[in-house]
């Protein structure tokens, strides 16, 4: 009990080579008979880097956003098909199976922001996409891979929580109901009931923009970070109100990114001080100061066995391996 | 006769009783008395003694008839014995001279057998060993002739019979069968246990004419067995010889002897043991102190506990060694000791009754020799403070060590493992003594403990001035315990660690003090370890209400590397850079702007060159105004990248700053360990070649530079196009060669160093005080020196540089002895070979005696080496110029 903490630990390894500072990052494990995940980045130049994490290299480059920076990474249930944004207002649909790496689809974004996409596809055919929309304030949410626009989200008009900055459809176990939970400029986390189009429940957690959160469905918490010093856990109860449950200030300003590990023990945040931290998620007790990075931390990952990666402005990701999953 | 002497088969009771004390190293039936009260009663009377009979005294006349027949009887079985070839009748014969030996069936008188021991033996044995040959031994069949005969060795009185096999073994030229006889008969001698008969004997012989000069044989033989024994059989020797054998039997039989004095002392009879004294002593002075103490020294630890008579027997024992062979018996006690308990047991107050012991004990292990290991030091200390009469000695011996380890010659002069030694011993005494003792010789230790810390700090040897923070933390808290603590910072290393324990492994009894703050923490701990588990139970419990997974063993990493981010007030420009250091009052900003200078030089030579020598200033000046981390570093990385950038007017500045007159001794070896980084970095070959162009900006450079590489690629690509290769990968290609750069601007570091070293100033004195200096400057050239290989200035260089070492080659400070031997050694690797010879050979000639006297004689162990490895230079020179001088 009263021995010395454990030193700080030392990222597993470090992968080199974006060439260009990392803004997205998306574990794509699962796939058959594959031991060990890829590790997909997006960066700042526009390409899309495939990772080996058993080589720990590159295994290809996906160009396809015209030199504009890849904000967002995701894959699809089913097929080998990677959904990536870039800040070229294009969301693109790829094709990887079989060792192809061709777009074979692309949607439009009619929004400028950094608001990161996300969809909700529950291993069927049709799947639904959310982004920001053309408004300011808007988020759409279309059917894909139709591509028909279900509808835009737009605040009431006295509400003005300026852009949208980060969204998450999930759906409860309980209803079939697509939600939307969406982080927006002026701090706050609003609750969307996606068929009604209406907003459910709306929750203060920031003064800043919101930069990130992430929910946990099962517990019905979530925590976010923003520009200021400071997380926000907030939960939502049975008549889907948003509640805010606590505070936790931190060192130094600025969260770029939350992550909670698929197992819901712990989460990680990547900091703007070049820092990336965990905590114990429930107690929300810190854990660790993760200190490798020499510039801003943009994104960080979880793999599904726990695996941590963090991609940072020194155009470096490291890999982290803290608390194993039993 | 028989009445005073019962047993008169046992050779002890036989010459026992005679009176007086005719020697000093008689033990007298005092002292047994005083270890059994009583036991004088029980001695026999004075009277009875008829022993020691002598052909003068008085006795004679009465023991006429039995003289003669003896003799008579004698003499005709030596004619037999030499004459007859008769097996059967030389076999009676030997059996009737058995009898006077005793235990046969029917033996002679006792005054016979006395008058034939003493009297006849020898000569018996002489004609003994005179007949032994195979033919005579095998006059009777079967080896009937040989047991006899060896009997008489074996039975007969042993002093003698030791003698004439020496002397017999000794006397008999080359190997023979007779020799190799004499030698298995001595061997089976030892084999019985005689030696200790052959002792034993002498303790019994208080006064006997002849005495001293038969001891003397006695001890000489038995001591220089292995020799002589070795000599003799030469490869034949056999193993109970050699005298890692030998001598612990040697030690066996003598703790028999002493058990057999102990049991005659408790019997009331008075023995001398100086003999086995001085066989003892002897032995050890023949430098087996290891062999025989390490059989003595267990036994007697074993015997002495808690038994006064053999104490006094041991104490007796060690008292009676001669003068000469004290100190090695001492020292080989002091090792084979466990500890100071059983050196006191063994030794007794031996200091306070012997000069030559106390000598040894306080003066000479303590400070003319420092082989001995710490165990060691602490017994031998130990055992001075263990009884009330020593322990003056103690403290005397305290006093005198301090002095000695304060004094400034010492410290100069001695080799560092002394130093330590007697650092060692200060502590030592330090833990032994107590709190009363030490108030009383307050005044006079402090003195000498300050007058040392002060020379031991003013020392340029990290090794001698760390030994003086410890000792004086430790010495002052002790000797000044009111006072306020001294306190020094070191590192904790094995060395601190070890003299630290020295204090504090012993547990002084008369200090409480010490016991309370050890206790303290304990106590202290105990209610805050309460309450963390208190603090965690609560926020555990609200935690638990949400779900019942048990992940608390999540345990947190360290964090205290969690700091605030800095802002980003680091100036990008070198000029901002420059201003922030000076005039910013901003300190977040001029941590930044330190943080940030080295990157921002290497970035931008160009800008760098611009403001190198004001930018020098400032940096050299800079002063550690908020506690950065490393400032140190990042200040020397960030002079040593502007010399390397603009070297030749920087490095001029900063020597001519090295001679100025304010600066602190810190700044001035900062531009010291500056100028030498520098040097190293513009040497080391691979460099970029973006500093190259300084010194010459002709115009022809352009073009050839972008040439060359043209023509060699056309070349290579021919050659890669007309070559096949084998190996897979890539060739790979050798750092590039390049010219020294050091080589333009070694003469802008070097000359202006060496030129004003002997002008002194009112705050610089490098051949006064300021030794620590003159020493980083003796190794500064030298590493100058060693850089400047391969380039044409290396030779004036050289020979300046041994131009300094001459002056200052009998320099007081090993520091600076080392830093010369390291310069000359530079200018032996660096110069060219034919250079040297052409234009320094008179300074190398000189150099060669002084460097062969330095090996030899130095004091400071690293000097000795240092110059051991300059002559392995000079000598590989003359080498290599040998071959050529010939033809």
């Amino acid at each position: 009990m009263a021995a010395s903490p454990l030193p700080p630990p030392d990222p597993c390894f470090v992968l080199r080579g974006a060439q260009s500072a990392v803004h997205a990052l998306h574990f794509f494990g699962g796939a058959q008979g594959q031991v060990h995940p890829l590790l997909l980045s997006g960066s700042l130049s526009g390409l899309v880097h495939i990772w080996s994490l058993q080589t720990r290299r590159a295994v290809a480059t996906l160009d396809g956003h015209g030199g504009q920076c890849v904000t967002w990474l995701q894959t699809l249930p089913q097929g080998r098909q990677l959904l990536s944004q870039g800040r070229d207002l294009k969301l693109c649909l790829w094709d990887l199976a079989e060792g192809r790496n061709t777009v074979v689809d692309s949607v439009p974004l009619e929004s400028m922001g950094f608001c990161r996409s996300s969809i909700l596809a529950g291993g069927q055919e049709r799947w639904m996409l959310a982004m920001p929309g053309r408004g300011n304030d808007e988020v759409q949410i279309l059917e894909m891979p139709s591509k028909t626009s279900v509808c835009t989200l737009k605040p009431e008009a006295d509400a003005k929580p300026g852009m949208p900055m980060c969204l998450e459809l999930w759906q409860a176990d309980s209803s079939p109901r697509p939600l939307l939970l969406a982080g927006y400029e002026d701090g706050s986390v609003a609750l969307w009931d996606v068929s009604e189009r209406k907003v459910c429940s709306r929750v203060a957690c920031h003064t800043e923009p919101v930069m990130g959160f992430d929910f946990d469905s099962q517990k019905a918490r979530g925590v976010s970070g923003s520009a200021e010093k400071a997380l926000a856990v907030w939960s939502l109860d049975e008549q889907q109100a948003l509640q805010m449950c606590r505070t936790h200030e931190l060192t130094n300003p600025g969260i770029a990114d939350v992550k909670i590990r698929p197992d819901r023990k712990i989460l990680a945040t990547a900091g703007w001080d070049h820092r990336v931290r965990v905590f114990h998620w429930r107690t929300m007790k810190p854990l660790a100061v993760l200190s490798f990075h020499s510039a801003t931390i943009h994104c960080v990952a979880f793999a599904t066995d726990g695996l941590l990666a963090a991609g940072s402005g020194d155009q470096r990701i490291s890999i982290w391996s803290l608390y194993p999953i039993a | 006769m028989g009445s005073s002497c019962p047993e008169v088969s046992q050779p002890r009771p036989r010459t026992a009783c005679r009176t007086g004390p005719r020697r000093p190293c008689r033990i007298s039936g005092g002292i047994a008395a005083a270890g059994r009260p009583g036991a004088r009663g029980e001695t026999p009377g004075p009277s009875g003694g008829s022993v020691a009979v002598s052909p003068e005294s008085p006795m004679d006349s009465r023991m006429d008839p039995a003289v003669s027949a003896v003799r008579l009887t004698v003499r005709e079985a030596v004619h037999t014995l030499s004459s007859s070839e008769d097996g059967d009748r030389i076999l009676s014969t030997l059996g009737s001279l058995k009898r006077y030996l005793g235990g046969a069936e029917n033996p002679a008188l006792p005054g016979e057998q006395e008058e034939f021991a003493r009297m006849h033996f020898s000569a018996l044995l002489r004609c003994l060993v005179g007949r032994l040959s195979p033919a005579w031994l095998e006059l009777l069949p079967g080896g009937q002739l040989e047991a006899p005969w060896a009997s008489f060795f074996l039975e007969g009185p042993a002093d003698q019979a030791f003698l004439v096999l020496m002397e017999s073994i000794e006397g008999m030229a080359g190997p023979s069968f007779r020799l190799m006889k004499m030698v298995q008969l001595l061997a089976q001698f030892l084999g019985a246990g005689r030696v200790a008969a052959v002792m034993e004997s002498q303790c019994w012989q208080l006064a006997e004419p002849a005495f001293p000069l038969l001891q003397e044989t006695l001890l000489a033989k038995l001591v220089g067995l292995p020799d002589h024994l070795g000599n003799r059989l030469q490869r034949e020797n056999l193993a109970a010889f050699l005298p890692q054998n030998y001598f612990p039997l040697l030690g066996e039989e003598l703790l028999r002897v002493l058990q057999a004095v102990v049991d005659s002392l408790r019997d009331g009879w008075d023995c001398s043991i100086s003999f086995l004294s001085q066989v003892l002593g002897k032995a050890c002075v023949h430098g087996r102190q290891k062999e025989i103490l390490g059989v003595l020294v267990p036994q007697l630890m074993a015997l002495t506990q808690g038994n006064c008579l053999w104490q006094r027997v041991c104490w007796r024992l060690v008292e009676c060694v001669p003068d000469r062979a004290m100190e090695a018996l001492l020292t080989g006690l002091v090792e084979a000791a466990s500890g100071p308990e059983v050196l006191s047991r063994l030794l007794g107050n031996l200091v306070m009754k012997s000069k030559k012991a106390r000598f040894v004990m306080t003066r000479k292990i303590l400070f003319l020799q420092y082989r001995y290991s710490t165990p060691m030091l602490q017994s031998l200390l130990g055992y001075l403070a263990m009884d009330s009469q020593r322990r003056p000695l103690l403290v005397q011996a305290l006093k005198e060590l301090l002095e000695t380890w304060g004094s400034s010659s010492a410290i100069r002069h001695a080799p560092l493992p002394q130093q330590r030694y007697v650092s060692k011993a200060v502590l030592i005494c330090l833990a032994n003594l107590r709190e009363a003792e030490l108030r009383d010789s307050r005044d006079e230790l402090l003195a000498s403990l300050m007058a040392g810390v002060k020379s031991r700090l003013d020392s340029s040897l990290p090794a001698v001035r760390r030994l003086g923070m410890i000792v004086a933390e430790v010495a002052s808290a002790r000797i000044h315990p009111e006072g306020p603590p001294l306190r020094f910072q070191y590192e904790d290393d094995e060395l601190s660690r070890e003299l630290l324990a020295l204090v504090a492994a012993q547990p002084v009894a008369d200090s409480p003090s010490e016991a309370s703050p050890a206790v303290a923490p304990v106590a202290a701990e105990a209610p805050d370890r309460g309450s963390t588990e208190g603090g965690g139970v609560p926020a555990q419990a609200e935690g638990a209400g949400s779900d019942l997974d048990s992940d608390d063993d999540l345990v947190p990493y360290d964090m205290s590397g969690d700091q605030e981010l800095k802002s980003s007030k680091a100036p990008a420009y070198l000029r901002d850079c420059v201003e922030a250091l000076t005039s910013s009052e901003d300190w977040e900003r001029w941590e930044a702007a330190l943080q940030a200078v080295e990157g921002l030089i290497v970035r931008s030579p160009a800008a760098t060159r611009e403001v190198s020598v004001e930018l020098a200033k400032v940096l050299l000046h800079l002063e550690e105004k908020t506690s950065v981390v490393g400032f140190e570093v990042l200040r020397q990385r960030a002079l040593v990248a502007v010399v390397v950038t603009d070297p030749a007017p920087v490095a001029e500045y900063l020597t001519s700053q090295f001679y100025a007159i304010n600066f602190s001794l810190r700044q001035r070896m900062d531009i010291l360990d500056v100028l030498t980084l520098a040097a190293q970095e513009l040497s080391r070959p691979g460099r970029l070649p973006k500093a190259a162009q300084v010194g010459s900006p002709s115009p022809a450079s352009p073009s050839s530079s972008t040439e060359a590489p043209a023509w060699r690629v056309v070349v290579e690509e021919r050659i890669r196009n007309k070559t096949r290769r084998f190996s897979q990968g890539s060739a790979r290609r050798g750092p590039d060669a390049g010219p020294n750069e050091f080589s333009l601007v070694a003469g802008w570091f070097f000359f202006p160093l060496i030129q004003h070293f002997d002008r002194p100033l009112v705050t610089f004195d490098l051949l006064g005080e300021d030794q620590l200096v003159l020493g980083r400057l003796a190794h500064t050239l030298g590493a100058m020196m060693y850089l400047a290989v391969n380039t044409t200035v290396a030779v004036p260089m050289g020979k300046a540089l041994l131009e300094f070492v001459w002056t200052l080659r009998f320099h007081g400070d090993a520091y600076v002895r080392q830093g010369l031997l390291s310069a000359v050694s530079a200018v032996l690797l660096s110069v060219p070979t034919a250079r040297l010879l052409t234009d320094l050979p008179d300074e190398l000639l000189e150099a060669g005696p002084w460097l062969a006297d330095v090996a030899e004689q130095d004091s400071d162990e690293d000097c000795r080496v240092l110059a051991v490895k300059a002559l392995l230079l000079l000598e590989k020179l003359k080498d290599t110029l040998l071959p050529l001088t010939p033809p």
